[in-house]
């Protein structure tokens, strides 16, 4: 072996183990600053890991993007659901007085919410847009509270990390972290475009996360739960999407 | 052609290495050239398939903010969907892509576009970009760009001195793809991401709004497309082994062109 490979063996063997441990720094640092996504370890989970650190580093307290009233879309559109059965049925009928928001976890107040005390928390509107992961959109009118007042109420713990939050339809669960679980945007929305939330749209309640995809605002929410680790939630990758395939975070 | 002399290409004096003397000359394209050629190349690949996926679950394109199968189209591709909500005039769905389309396509898009970035830094500090892009003077006048077009258009086989250097209408189609399809089809497709909508409204508003924004990468992709063919095209008309050889090993052949 000739002195000029071995040095370069040297160098690119110290090239090498810098760059590794560099690596190694960097995903502890991540992991300590909350930027790792529960779907880390899926198969396009670097890719995935890139993004999610990404956007939260750069827009963490970024607004979505409002618009005017005049921009509200004539023809929104929703995906139909799966039916819904004889008991949401009988919910409905009842105008959702017997609906309720439960709220367990990490919080100091285990507690549930009817849609009608929900109504008497602070009302807020933001005009923005749903996009669905497919590629369409509409804007529309969201009027709800945030969620950051709904986990006041129950006393949600200073360690939480993740809410997670369930529909009436069981397949359907999701979560996000605290970023989005805190925005102001954050609404548990039971209200559309001055009126009721349609029952296409999600009513009684649904999450409305702006800054996500249509897929993380879930429709008829029963269920949120505080919690510091995803582990224990499902397979362990954040929310449903991941296990049917789709990423967990939706920023993009 | 094939006796002149390769520094032809290098009238203002802008050449790469000595050119006369082939034994001190540098490799064809430089390795970083040639690394980030073929990463990207795998890049845009895995991009292309799963942005058609993507595409299937919606084959319509709008303009303005918004658009949804109850507005009317700019216009829809006569495909079927992998989604039973949009009409298609087909009888049938095709099965659902779209998780693993999403996850590799953002994969694929962080590849190239650090990728890219490596690649535009060697070119602005090494004078790649000056050196073997830009066009020299002598190579845009009218006389010079018209022969180069004709003989394109004429499918002739490039010369030797075009073995060693890019042709003017080279040089403008690779800095049209490197300055401004490239950019752009970053630009439309962060355009389509809410948080980057909402971090920067700005940058989705100039472009007409997500739903243009979305048509536009649509756009930019087929210009993409239509470089990609006539690219693979015009290096099997000028010798493709050869030529793929010297973007895999940096070694151009002297004269056996027309091998």
């Amino acid at each position: 072996m000739s002195g000029i490979s071995r040095r370069k063996l040297i160098t690119t063997g110290l090239a090498t183990a810098a760059g590794a441990s560099g690596l190694a720094v960097a995903g502890k640092l991540a992991a300590r600053y909350g930027l790792i996504p529960p779907d880390s370890g899926v198969l396009y989970g670097a890719g995935e890991t890139l993004t999610y650190a990404a956007q939260r580093v750069l827009t963490r307290h970024s607004m979505a993007r409002e618009f005017s009233r005049a921009e509200i879309s004539k023809e929104p559109f929703a995906n139909e659901v799966a039916p819904l059965g004889a008991e949401f049925q009988r919910l409905q009928q009842g105008s959702f007085a017997e609906w309720r928001l439960v709220v367990d976890g990490m919080v100091a107040r285990p507690r549930s919410f009817s849609v009608a005390e929900i109504k008497s928390y602070p009302r807020r509107s933001q005009i923005t847009f749903v996009a669905c992961e497919e590629g369409w959109s509409y804007i529309a009118e969201w009027i709800g509270t945030p969620l950051s007042h709904i986990l006041d109420a129950a006393g949600a713990l200073p360690q939480v990390r993740y809410i997670v939050y369930r529909s009436f339809q069981p397949d359907w669960w999701e979560s996000i972290d605290m970023s989005d679980a805190l925005h102001p945007q954050t609404f548990v929305a039971y209200g559309m475009n001055g009126g009721d939330l349609p029952i296409g749209f999600g009513g009684p309640l649904r999450l409305r996360v702006p800054r996500q995809l249509g897929y993380k605002s879930v429709k008829y929410i029963t269920r949120l739960t505080a919690t510091d680790d995803l582990k224990h939630f499902g397979k362990g990758l954040g929310s449903a999407s991941p296990e049917g395939g789709y990423a967990w975070y939706a920023g993009i | 052609m094939g006796a002149m002399s390769p520094a032809a290409d290098s009238v203002a004096g802008r050449t790469s290495a000595p050119a006369l003397d082939r034994t001190a000359r540098g490799p064809r394209h430089p390795a970083l050239v040639r690394v980030t050629h073929w990463l990207l190349a795998l890049s845009f690949l895995a991009l292309l398939v799963t942005g058609l996926e993507i595409l299937l679950s919606h084959p319509r394109f709008y303009w303005g903010e918004t658009g949804n199968v109850n507005m009317r189209p700019l216009f829809k591709l006569p495909v079927p969907s992998s989604r039973d909500t949009v009409p298609t005039g087909y009888g049938y769905v095709l099965p659902d892509q779209n998780g693993w389309s999403r996850y590799l396509h953002f994969e694929a898009a962080w590849f190239a576009v650090l990728t890219g970035l490596v690649y535009f830094a060697f070119g602005l500090f090494q004078g790649h970009f000056w050196r073997n892009l830009v066009p020299t003077a002598a190579d845009l006048s009218a006389k010079r760009l018209a022969k180069t077009v004709a003989n394109h258009l004429r499918f002739r086989r490039p010369g030797e001195e075009e073995a060693w250097s890019y042709n003017v209408v080279q040089r403008l189609t690779y800095l049209l793809v490197v300055f401004v399809l490239f950019p752009l089809i970053v630009w439309t497709g962060l355009a389509l991401s809410p948080t980057v909508e909402g971090a920067f409204p700005a940058a989705v508003a100039v472009l007409g709004g997500r739903q243009s924004a979305r048509t536009l990468h649509f756009f930019v992709t087929i210009l993409l497309v239509l470089f990609v063919l006539v690219h693979i095209f015009m290096v099997y008309r000028a010798g493709f082994r050869k030529r793929v050889g010297a973007m895999i090993t940096g070694r151009a052949s002297q004269s056996q062109e027309k091998a």
